[in-house]
């Protein structure tokens, strides 16, 4: 029987079975760090007296969520965090001006390999599956223990596999496909499984896609979406590898032997036909209350928000920046846009995509996850409606009493411009 | 190991994400104490008031997917810090039910038509449980009616829940 891309990674990396088939204790390749989950953990450390990381290489470490500060608690977090990294020799550590929301900053800066077993204390750390990785979301404890052991525990990975065929119409991206997949699957439908995403559409989608794709996972209970490396993996990583190996070709056939068996055994394959896919927005707050944007067209939206780990990348501002183009934002609404990263941000500026947003009316930001999880940087007033391409609807996820339409970058795009949620299609530049 | 019995809270609802648990605004707390007063401050269920209704309970009993959503161990230890260490569901996120266990806590799993029946016979009545480990039983109580249900817990689970967590194992085993 052949064997799935985690089950080959779990295999390779398993440390201990001390209860037979329950549970794999497995060797992390990486064990990633914000300020809002982390402190905690360390602080517990300290107390036992333990407080070391099995390997510094292998830490990263990086304040995003709330940056700069925006009170003394958030201040406090930023140094306890930044302390320990320093004490502890983590020399990947990302403070202000250097840093940017985690799941957009560590792949770019080429941490996460294909075969990598890697955890973090955030739920959206199933993007980085897009590398063919097995990443996942932990709680503090097991971060903790991720930092002091370098070891965490899974239950046997389950597999469901999408084989998605077609081609994606003009104007439908990676986030309305999850969008689909997820009102499909149901926000529970996934629980305790790996996703895989295979076929045409995966196949011609660029890294950045692949990361929008995957980082969803999770809300339809998914411990880890996963991508098979191929050559845009090895093209993307190339600049961090290419002294490992002498070729692109020789990387490919390194990578390759992680993709799943033809034969390998799967919890269910589902198969789609995505040709006829129409942008889709969510409603309500639950991430599987999921339409057709036409169906919600003429909705009212008083914020638009564009960045997160979701669909803050390059390849989202320039979608959006190609919508905003000459155009000026709706008088009742106001846009803020957070480039995930400082080199985001930067190709932005050379690129004139910054300027678009400014002209068009937008609020440009430093790199943070700021208005996504309702922390700073544009809380949402009750009654207030944004559309957000973020990845969680919760009720009162972005301030109490508010709502948060999720949309791609165009769709928001869009909805800037008319202060509704929008065809984006209709507004192609 | 800690206590697993007293009055019931009943949760009438499925899919009751971290983020209703613990909103996102007291993330910024660096103890758990000073997390008790905000338990299930944002948790949509109608007629169900937190202030009046979480005091005094010892567990939990709710639908199906709690826990979904954030990572945030902080949903479990808002519950730790109200002395709420058992909740039982149709079933659990992963990252919750792993962070409960993980906290010595314990995040039980009934068939659906058992939560029904819960619900059905003890919801809205004064209504008492009590987890006992050794026999993987719970009797459940309230005027004049009791019944004890059996539950099934793995072995692991059960090791980190008599181990007081995973730090302390981990420490010794790896
Ligand atoms: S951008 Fe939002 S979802 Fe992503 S890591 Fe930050 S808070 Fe979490």
């Amino acid at each position: 029987m052949g064997k799935t891309i985690a089950q080959k990674i779990f295999e390779s990396h398993l440390v201990d079975k001390p209860f037979g088939d329950e549970v794999n204790v497995l060797r992390l390749d990486a064990v990633f760090c914000h300020e809002i989950t982390t402190p905690i953990a360390i602080n517990d450390l300290v107390a036992r007296g333990k407080d070391r990381v099995f390997d510094p290489s292998k830490i990263k470490a990086v304040i995003d969520h709330v940056t700069p500060a925006k009170d003394s608690k958030t201040a406090e977090q930023g140094k306890i965090l930044r302390d320990w990294a320093r004490r502890n020799g983590i020399k990947d550590f990302f403070d202000i001006g250097r840093n940017g929301v985690c799941h957009a900053i560590f792949p770019e800066k080429g941490f996460v390999r294909p075969g990598y077993t890697v955890i973090m204390g955030d739920s959206h750390t199933c993007t980085h599956g897009a590398f063919g990785a097995f990443a996942a979301g932990v709680g503090s404890t097991d971060l903790e223990v991720g930092i002091l052991k370098g070891v965490c525990t899974f239950k046997e990975p389950s597999t469901i596999k999408f084989v998605l065929n077609g081609t994606l119409k003009e104007g439908v991206y990676a986030k309305d496909l999850i969008l689909f997949l997820i009102k499909e699957l149901t926000v529970n439908g996934a629980t305790n499984m790996v996703m895989e995403f295979t076929g045409p559409v995966i196949d011609a989608m660029t890294m950045e896609s692949r990361m929008t794709l995957c980082n969803m996972a999770i809300e339809a209970g998914g411990t880890c979406g996963i991508c098979y490396p191929d050559q845009v993996t090895v093209d993307y990583l190339w600049p961090f590898i290419q002294d490992d190996f002498a070729t692109k070709e020789a990387a490919l056939a390194e990578y390759s032997k992680w993709k799943s068996d033809a034969d390998a055994e799967y919890a269910e394959v589902r198969t789609y036909d995505v040709s006829e896919l129409e942008p889709m927005v969510t409603f309500g707050y639950k991430p599987d209350q999921v339409k057709p944007v036409r169906e919600m067209q003429g909705t009212p939206v008083q914020q638009i928000y564009i960045g997160s780990c979701t669909n803050g990348r390059i390849e989202d501002l320039r979608i959006a920046a190609g919508i905003l183009k000459g155009k000026k934002i709706s008088d009742n609404v106001r846009g803020i846009v957070s480039p995930a990263t400082p080199k985001i941000f930067s190709q932005a500026l050379e690129e004139g995509i910054i300027k678009i947003f400014q002209d068009a009316g937008f609020c440009v930001t430093n790199p943070t996850c700021g208005a996504c999880l309702g922390m700073s940087n544009g809380v949402l007033a009750s009654g207030e409606a944004c559309a957000s391409t973020t990845n969680r609807n919760f009720n009162g996820r972005m301030g109490k009493g508010g709502t948060v339409h999720l949309m791609s970058p165009a769709s928001a795009a869009a909805a800037a411009i008319t202060g509704e949620i929008t065809n984006s299609p209709l507004y192609k530049a | 190991m800690k206590t697993f019995s007293g009055k019931v809270l009943f949760l009438d609802r499925s899919d009751i994400n971290t983020d209703e648990i613990i909103p996102a605004k007291y993330l910024t707390e660096i103890t758990k104490e000073a997390l008790k007063p905000y338990l299930l401050e944002d948790l949509e269920l109608p007629g169900f008031n937190p202030t009046k209704d979480i005091s005094g309970k010892a567990a939990v009993i709710t639908r199906a997917n709690f826990g979904c959503g954030s990572s945030r161990e902080h949903a479990p230890w808002a519950l730790e810090v109200n002395d709420i260490n058992v909740v039982i569901a149709e079933n659990f996120a992963r990252i919750f039910r792993q962070n409960m266990y993980n906290c010595g806590m314990m995040a039980i799993e009934l068939d659906a038509d058992i939560i029904d029946g819960l619900f059905k016979n003890y919801a809205g009545k004064d209504c008492s449980l009590e987890v006992n480990l050794d026999t993987r039983n719970i009797t459940i109580s309230t005027d004049g009616k009791q019944e004890v249900i059996s539950f099934k817990i793995a072995d692991f689970d059960e090791c980190l829940v008599r181990a007081g967590g995973w730090v302390e194992y981990a420490d010794k085993n790896y």
